[in-house]
């Protein structure tokens, strides 16, 4: 998607209190800067600030139709797919604009892998989802595959569920393993970041908890930014947590505050259940 | 006040439950009629063929005689078709989907080419005979070959394959894409591993369901010049020949000359739909066997 006219008397609002750069002192994947989005007429995201550091867990948070998913999806340029959309502003991956014409939006997915809301396996074996990735990156070594399966699979802590059965139908798993191997799947393409969509929605309490603990042991090694509708999930595993609210960012802060201590009136509304 | 009158409702439930019967009695006789008709026909043709099916039939070679003539010219030209009209819609068909479906922006040319996908099915099987004539019999001087007549046939049936196909990867779940686009991978790449994966049967159940239409049209062949009479076997695509429909119409028209051609049209018919039966429960036992949920 090229880069639409600038509207910039649409951008108005006064970044308050976002700080563009966070005080943790650790470097950024992303800085968004002055994001705006449309689909066709609708202003989905309002001129966004947002940075997202390395090795941290950033929730994002939000009532129904916030941009939230919208947002997430831009990072990786998957919002592209709808075909009306229209953006402006820079998301800079390292030091670069991902909507540089130069930037080829399969190398940004390459190192910004995804985790959706359902679980999407492919209907094929659980062995060639996980090497799903890697082949098409051009790996064809059978040895190479098995052991980038095998790494994956421990790494997304499904290995020894399915270790014996990687010859199956990954429609043969229950939900919550489903998940596990999208995001095996995700790993398998050793990404920089890992979006993830609401990757707990469609799974039952217990699943939940999996992938939660899994996303605290994958910050060690990723960088990763979660959609949730779960406050109380944003509040367990995230470092950093941004409230989204009609396509813009209301309040952006260490979870901690967020949750005990937030500036805006909004914000407190929204985590005390107010409303959203 | 009380709208609903439960004594005039008593009155009116007998015409009312008349009228629900007869309307039922209508509907089940419509229902009936292609059926009827289609049995007689049946009747018909299997009446006048039997005693005309034989091993020899099957595998002899015209003859203006009527006891020692057999189709296997017809068979194999017919063959022949098949094995042009297959491969050729296929690409074609599914090519166009897959651009259709994948890659093209769903903007004006866009509907512009869907809108004459969808004329293109309408055209009479003549006006795409005339066609053969003057491009791939004329312009291309292929002449009444098993080439020209496939090409002007696979113009025929495409619409089919190419709505079919369309069909298919709309139906292939979009989460699937957008995992696969998710890890980097290209439209091709999607299309390859799991679009066309996922969408095979659909594809596939609406070639043969092409095919079998191929395989029965005589129009075009009629039109383009394919001889009805003609005793050597195609042994190459550019070979002359002849096909079950046009050994049909031959054998039909000429009836009145030689009476037994009757039932050499009738075992043809036969044969004819035979073959058309085993096409279209390939295209079931496809669909039934690959169809996926997701």
């Amino acid at each position: 998607m090229t880069p639409a006219t600038p509207k910039p008397e649409t951008i108005t609002r006064k970044q308050s209190i976002i700080q563009p750069e966070p005080d943790t002192g650790k470097p950024l994947v992303f800085n968004t800067k002055g994001l705006n989005l449309y689909y066709g007429k609708t202003h989905a995201l309002k001129d966004i600030h947002l940075p997202i550091a390395e090795n941290e867990v950033t929730a994002i948070i939000g009532p129904s139709g916030c941009g939230k998913s919208t947002y997430l999806k831009a990072l990786n340029r998957m919002v592209e797919m709808v075909e009306s959309v229209k953006i402006t502003g820079e998301v800079l991956y390292r030091d670069s604009n991902i909507f540089d014409r130069s930037f080829k939006v399969e190398e940004l997915r390459t190192r910004v892998g995804m985790v959706f809301q359902k679980p999407n396996p492919f209907p094929k074996t659980i062995f060639d989802n996980v090497a799903y990735g890697p082949r098409i990156h051009g790996i064809r070594d059978k040895k190479t595959l098995k052991q980038i399966v095998e790494k994956s699979l421990r790494g997304a802590a499904i290995w020894d569920e399915v270790k014996d059965r990687l010859d199956e139908n990954a429609y043969s798993l229950s939900g919550g393993q489903q998940q596990r191997i999208c995001i095996a799947r995700c790993l398998a393409i050793e990404p920089d970041v890992i979006l993830m969509d609401e990757p707990t929605s469609a799974l039952d309490p217990k699943s939940t908890m999996k992938v939660e603990e899994l996303v605290q042991d994958l910050k060690e090694k990723y960088s990763i930014v979660i959609v949730t509708h779960n406050m109380q999930q944003a509040a367990r595993i995230s470092d950093k947590t941004a409230f989204f609210l009609n396509g813009e960012v209301v309040e952006y802060d260490a979870t901690d505050t967020i949750f005990s201590n937030p500036s805006d009136k909004r914000t407190e509304d929204y985590i005390s259940g107010r409303f959203g | 006040m009380e709208y609903i009158d439960i004594d005039r409702v008593k009155k009116r439930m007998d015409k009312r439950l008349f009228i629900n019967k007869m309307v039922k009695g209508i509907f089940f006789a419509s229902a009936m009629f292609g059926l009827v008709v289609l049995a007689i026909l049946l009747y018909r043709v299997i009446a006048d063929s039997i005693g005309w099916i034989s091993m020899d039939f099957l595998t002899g070679l015209l003859s203006t005689s009527a006891e020692r003539a057999g189709i296997r010219g017809a068979i194999i030209g017919t063959l022949w078709l098949m094995a042009i009209v297959g491969p050729v819609t296929m690409i074609l068909g599914v090519g166009t989907a897959i651009y259709l479906e994948e890659y093209a922006k769903k903007g004006k040319i866009h509907s512009i080419i869907q809108t004459n996908i969808a004329n293109l099915a309408g055209v009479p099987s003549i006006v795409f005979g005339i066609l053969g004539l003057t491009i791939f019999v004329r312009l291309f001087g292929l002449g009444a070959s098993v080439i020209a007549g496939g090409l002007t046939m696979s113009l025929l049936v495409l619409p089919i394959v190419v709505v079919a196909a369309q069909e298919a990867i709309r139906s292939v779940p979009s989460h699937l894409r957008e995992a696969s686009y998710g890890m980097g991978a290209t439209k091709w790449q999607t299309i390859k591993n799991v679009i066309l994966p996922a969408s095979i049967a659909g594809i596939l159940t609406g070639v043969i369901l092409a095919l079998s239409r191929a395989i029965g049209e005589t129009a075009p062949l009629v039109v383009i010049g394919i001889p009805a009479l003609l005793i050597p076997v195609p042994t190459n695509v550019t070979d002359n020949f002849t096909a079950l429909p046009m050994q049909i119409y031959y054998w039909t028209l000429d009836a009145v000359l030689v009476a037994e051609y009757a039932n050499l049209a009738a075992a043809t018919i036969v044969v004819l739909l035979i073959v058309l039966f085993i096409l279209n429960s390939a295209a079931i036992l496809i669909r039934n066997k690959f169809s996926k949920r997701y």
